[in-house]
């Protein structure tokens, strides 16, 4: 529903700027029509390319992360625990734009006075922000899923034997996955809205190059409607996979 | 009173949850071959008692040694928990296998058993408690006694020296108890040593060596069902009968 309004706002706007007296909108900039106009087109669409291997690449590491961080987190023993509590409420309390910074600028500082001289790109730089920024998120989405597996499956799992490794491959997480998969899915429409953030360290992702074309060409409010409406085809395929998705999962689930 | 080779010997158990004292100093002795029922009223530790038994509940000071392994560390924990089988109130199957890899599951990564012989296990185990042909349905598709059956053979595959059995009548419809207690009393014919928390007297007529009377987390009375059920000796044991028994 709100993305039905939202895709028909957007054609609002669209039909409004071609009524409207010439001088007030200038679609020309991105008219396919036109020469000129093509090769602007095509500018911020490949974009995408880049807008996704960054989504594509962080949310993976994201979850893997993630699962790092949530097995330890729900051990019984606080100081197993602890650790990953702390990376969670830490990571989570961090903006995504300043650790942005702090990854890009800053990180190859420290690296290289511990001695190891790696330079990280605009490309690296935002993957490795986005994945951790994000992980926090994920870890919390394993833990819930995982600890909504009733205490009995464990318990059963520990009387016929099975060891921690084995209940968890075995028992509770083809029961979690059914219930992480969805939230799972919503998270990576998330990243890919954040990515965005990478423009601002130069990697020429949909955003960066929406603002590189309103410098050479004056036309904000066409540009970054174009930038807009190509962030909602991005989201809106996404979550009809997640719709798709939840459907095949709840009815998993009643069978 | 600690004879060597009994099944089961628990000495001063002691249990505690916060503030709460769920057992208090528990002395038990279980052998061979015997069949104990374990009854009271509900919060009297029963339950926390058998489950300390396989270590599901661990408890805060005492002695629990299971078929000659003292329970002291993770290791003698997964021994002991080889050597005993459970049955919960809840069945507890693995909804998303079917009955067959719920029977499996332990025995092929727990005991490294081949599918082959898992499976011929397993099918021998569900023809035992009489459902054979449900096999390859989920254990959603099953009525609460045949699951709670599945759980019962689910448990034997496992070829347990005893089994424990919480309250596994209590979630069941009325006209399904009698179908798992059948199976219950045809392991407790064949010698298998069980300790059965239950409040289906007459299962525990029929099937007990002895009963165990708990209440506030203390054992209150030991006996045989006859002298249990005829002449209790406590007041609060006789409270207890007259309640359950009046219906």
């Amino acid at each position: 529903m709100k993305f039905k309004t939202a895709f028909l706002f957007g054609c609002l706007i669209f039909l409004v700027g071609c009524n409207a007296a010439p001088g007030t909108w200038g679609w020309y900039v991105i008219d396919p029509r036109t020469p000129a106009g093509y090769n602007n087109i095509r500018f911020l669409l490949n974009g995408f390319g880049a807008t996704i291997l960054l989504s594509v690449i962080a949310a993976a590491m994201s979850m893997i992360i993630g699962m790092l961080v949530a097995l330890p987190g729900m051990s019984s023993n606080r100081w197993i625990r602890l650790p990953s509590r702390i990376y969670i409420e830490f990571v989570r309390a961090i903006p995504l734009l300043p650790m942005l910074f702090w990854v890009f600028y800053g990180l190859p500082v420290v690296l290289k006075s511990m001695g190891i001289n790696i330079s990280i790109d605009a490309f690296w730089g935002a993957i490795i922000t986005l994945a951790i920024s994000d992980s926090a998120f994920t870890a919390e989405i394993y833990r819930s899923g995982i600890q909504s597996i009733a205490k009995g499956q464990t318990e059963a799992a520990k009387t016929v034997g099975l060891n921690y490794t084995q209940t968890m491959r075995y028992v509770i997480l083809p029961q979690a996955i059914r219930r992480i998969l969805p939230p799972l899915a919503n998270q990576f429409i998330y990243i890919v809205k954040m990515s965005a953030f990478a423009s601002v360290i130069g990697m020429q992702e949909l955003t960066r190059r929406a603002n590189e074309l309103v410098v050479t060409e004056y036309r904000p409010l066409e540009i970054y409607t174009l930038l807009i409406l190509e962030y909602l085809v991005l989201v809106l395929i996404i979550s009809f996979f997640v719709r798709w998705l939840e459907r095949k999962m709840g009815s998993d689930e009643s069978r | 009173m600690t004879k060597p080779g009994d099944a089961i010997e628990i000495s001063g158990l002691n249990k505690w949850y916060g503030d709460y004292q769920a057992l208090k100093g528990i002395d038990l002795n279980v052998a061979h071959g015997e069949r104990i029922v374990v009854c009271g009223p509900s919060g009297s530790g029963k339950s926390t008692l058998i489950r300390c038994v396989n270590s599901l509940e661990e408890h805060d000071s005492g002695r629990i040694v299971v078929d000659g392994i003292e329970m002291i560390d993770n290791d003698s924990i997964n021994a002991i928990r080889s050597e005993v089988g459970m049955v919960f109130q809840q069945f507890n199957l693995f909804p998303h296998l079917s009955i067959l890899q719920n029977l499996t599951l332990g025995p092929m990564k727990a005991r490294g058993m081949s599918k082959a012989d898992a499976d011929a296990r397993a099918m021998e185990y569900l023809e035992r408690v009489r459902i054979p042909d449900q096999a390859h349905k989920k254990p959603s598709e099953l009525s609460g006694g045949q699951q709670q059956r599945v759980a019962i053979a689910r448990s034997l595959c496992m070829e347990p020296k005893i089994m424990l059995f919480d309250e596994p009548t209590s979630a069941l419809d009325p006209e399904m108890i009698s179908e798992v207690l059948e199976v219950i009393v045809d392991l407790a014919e064949e010698g298998m040593t069980m300790i059965v928390v239950t409040h289906e007297m007459g299962f525990a007529r029929r099937a007990a060596d002895r009963m165990i009377f708990m209440d506030h987390g203390e054992v209150i009375e030991t006996g045989t069902p006859i002298e249990f059920f005829e002449a209790p000796k406590t007041e609060r044991c006789k409270q207890f009968l007259s309640q359950i028994l009046q219906h």
